[in-house]
């Protein structure tokens, strides 16, 4: 890597491509890249990159990483390294679909094929790599909102293109193709039902405690028990006095209510989602710059005009932070709901931890983490479009 | 015309404002200057209602501000505090119109007061209308500050240390153009600062406030020669006080017929920066030219010294 022995002097070096680059080559010599199955359940054998794929594959994806490494390596533009990046993800992607109908070509029907470690630290540092090139790029709101929809579209091809069919965990989603409509329906209703219905609960109870200086210190203090309690404990909790409550009330019972199943689980959800909105309302509207607050009554704004025309569009930033450290929390929590019947992407998890079949756990867990993370981005970019202009980030 | 009529604020035992009255004339500018804490503000904020007296009462135009609810009040009131207190998620057009959207004037009687305020205080509309404060500088800030306290065009404005965070050259371009509105306008202004010179340059009259209590309320001439007490004559500075009086006075008003070499000064040029010019240049007479350059005649340091003196 020395540029000419005249001079003797080192190119200049990234460091967090030097890092990448290490982690790339210990991959490529160390870890096995997919996982070899008899059937779902057994223990696999690990195969290595030579062995798990036709040559013309692996030497793209050679090229690809070599690219992307040296790409890291050196002090390349961030758009340089975006594409780099993305690139070899794109052909990661691919070639863990060919790899998979290699494998299992020719071996039995039951015969499973997936990814293993070397496949997801690859994938672990170009997401890395992407990742830190569009920090340093710092796209506007909308060009991220963008990205996430033009990576979801990729996804959807992905998927539909049938490259993918041989993956032991596209296998496992063939067999539930049904359950699993149903429980990523039930998944969204309980992570984004529950959020709307804290926002609608939170955002008023967070303008009261503003508002009321009594109320303030109980009500966040109870909302701040709440959120310690563990999950699963709150569930339980809740069993009880809802199985009583369908026993009491036929109505309740009539609408699908009971002990187990989806109900506690919400309401679980929405008690846990209720602190951050709150918590966010009190502080967003606590931000409101004094005079700007003075200035809106001495105009002669009531009191009402000065809520709803000043403070609360300034406090929609911070409260936007709130719902979106909720939505992400929900989605991954939604998981655990399966525990007592409440269906969603935990179904799969836990009945695969069940079964020891990790491919049936994937089924779960990689939606879940995907939407998570679509969603931390989306709602990051939208809290960043409600800011007014000239109003410094992080200033509320 | 605004009458305080024996107004008190307390809070707890303590008065903050005690037994005050004072008046300011129809088309006025009345400023009330004392220490931090006198109670300033407390007495400014009574005149809208931002803050409830214990006693007293307050007329506006004879009328006891008590007959209207508080926010239809302070409608009729242009109010312009420090830092300005812009919304900042509105623009600059948006933020001027407040007033009287909330008094429900029609859509293009608003465009055009925006429009002439933002011409009036030297802010190109199609140029700053759509921009946000966030985008503005102080001094534009501020101006859109007092546009926004003037958009609904009341008879009275209220301002409490309206120029406190501009720098000094920008606060007195700031305090002539406040000046030209308000005679433009014929705006009653009640304005509030802990600053001599500002009340100097600004005031009609200047009420001196210690401790809740209005010491002296006068003009600033006689602020100057007849300080009620050696806290006033503090306040106004003994050493000062000489060109303080000169500031009071225009060239314009000793401008005599005659020649003269040197840089020449304007009929509104104040008798203190006349003055120290002639010092400056080793001159003992000026020339006066108007906006021109046409030659009026000239000013002598004869007959500006005497305008210094403690009068007889
Ligand atoms: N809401 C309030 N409650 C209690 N004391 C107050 C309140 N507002 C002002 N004060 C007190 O009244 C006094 C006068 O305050 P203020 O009118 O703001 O003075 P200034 O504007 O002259 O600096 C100060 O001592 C201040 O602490
Ligand atoms: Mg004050």
């Amino acid at each position: 890597m020395i540029a000419s022995p005249r001079h003797k002097v080192l190119p200049a070096l990234d460091k967090l491509g030097v890092f990448i680059a290490i982690g790339l080559l210990a991959t490529l010599g160390f870890a096995p890249l997919m996982v070899f199955r008899a059937n779902r359940i057994v223990l696999g054998e690990t195969v290595d990159i030579a062995q798990a794929m036709p040559p013309g594959p692996m030497v793209v994806l050679l090229a690809s990483i070599g690219v992307a490494g040296v790409a890291a390596l050196l002090k390349t533009s961030a758009m340089m390294r975006l594409i780099a990046s993305l690139a070899a993800i794109a052909v990661l992607a691919w070639v863990v679909g060919v790899s998979a109908s290699f494998l299992v070509e020719g071996a039995d029907a039951v015969a499973r094929a997936s990814p293993a470690s070397g496949f997801w630290l690859l994938f672990g540092i170009f997401a890395l790599m992407a990742t830190d090139a569009l920090t340093r790029m710092d796209p506007k709101p909308s060009l991220r909102i963008g990205l996430v929809l033009l990576a979801g579209l990729a996804l959807a091809a992905f998927l539909a293109s049938g490259i993918w069919d041989d993956l032991s965990v596209m296998r496992e989603y063939e067999n539930r193709a049904g359950s699993f409509a149903r429980e990523a329906r039930r998944h969204l209703f309980l992570a984004f039902g529950s959020l709307f219905m804290a926002a609608l609960a939170g955002i008023p109870l967070g303008i009261l405690c503003h508002q009321v200086r009594a109320v303030r210190g109980p009500v966040l203090s109870v909302l701040n028990i709440m959120q310690t309690v563990p999950s699963i404990a709150l569930f339980g909790l809740l069993i009880a006095p809802l199985s009583w409550l369908s026993t009491e009330l036929p109505i309740l019972r009539a609408i699908g209510v009971s002990g187990i199943g989806a109900a506690p689980a919400f309401i679980a959800l929405f008690f846990y989602s209720l602190l951050p909105v709150v918590a966010n309302t009190v502080t967003g509207l606590a931000g409101i710059p004094a005079n700007v607050s003075e200035a809106a009554t001495g105009m002669g704004m009531t009191e009402r005009q000065r809520l709803f025309s000043v403070k609360l569009p300034l406090a929609f930033p911070v409260i936007l932070t709130g719902i979106r450290i909720v939505l992400v929390q929900n989605i991954g929590l939604a998981t655990i709901a399966a525990l007592i019947g409440g269906g969603g992407f935990g179904v799969f998890v836990f009945q695969g931890v069940g079964q020891t079949a990790m491919d049936l756990v994937l089924l779960g867990a990689l939606p879940t983490v995907t939407l998570a993370f679509a969603a931390a981005v989306i709602m990051d970019a939208l809290v960043d479009i409600m800011r007014p202009s000239g109003v410094q980030k992080g200033s509320q | 015309m605004i009458d305080i009529e024996h107004i008190t604020k307390r809070y707890g035992e303590e008065a903050v404002v005690d037994d005050v009255s004072m008046t300011v004339e129809r088309g006025k500018v009345a400023v009330i200057v004392g220490t931090s804490g006198s109670g300033k503000t407390t007495l400014l904020r009574m005149v809208n209602r931002l803050v409830e007296p214990s006693e007293g009462r307050i007329l506006i135009d004879g009328k006891d501000t008590h007959e209207i609810p508080g926010h239809l009040l302070r409608r009729q009131i242009g109010y312009a505090i420090q830092g300005h207190g812009l919304f900042p998620h509105r623009t600059v057009a948006e933020n001027i119109a407040t007033v009287p959207k909330l008094a429900g004037w029609e859509k293009r009687r608003i465009d055009d007061r925006v429009d002439e305020l933002m011409t009036l205080f030297q802010l190109e509309p199609s140029q700053y209308r759509d921009r946000h404060p966030g985008e503005l500088s102080g001094g534009q800030q501020q101006r859109v500050g007092v546009a926004r306290a003037l958009a609904a065009e009341p008879d009275v404005l209220l301002m409490d240390e309206p120029f406190g965070a501009l720098d000094p050259i920008i606060r007195a371009k700031a305090q002539d153009d406040l000046l030209e509105i308000q005679r433009r306008f014929e705006t009653t202004v009640l304005l509030v600062t802990h600053d001599m010179d500002e009340a100097m340059r600004l005031g009609d009259q200047i009420a001196v406030m210690a401790e809740g209590k209005i010491v002296q309320y006068a003009d600033p001439a006689t602020l100057l020669v007849k300080p009620a007490s050696e806290f006033v004559d503090n306040l106004v500075g003994t050493a000062d006080r000489p060109f303080r009086l000169l500031s009071l006075r225009k060239v314009g008003d000793i401008v005599e017929p005659g020649s003269s070499e040197g840089e020449p000064v304007q009929p509104a040029t104040s008798l203190r920066e006349a003055y120290a010019n002639m010092l400056w240049q080793g001159r003992d007479t000026l020339p006066v030219v108007d906006d021109q350059g046409n030659a009026l005649g000239r000013v002598r340091m004869d007959a500006i010294s005497p305008w210094a003196a403690r009068p007889a």
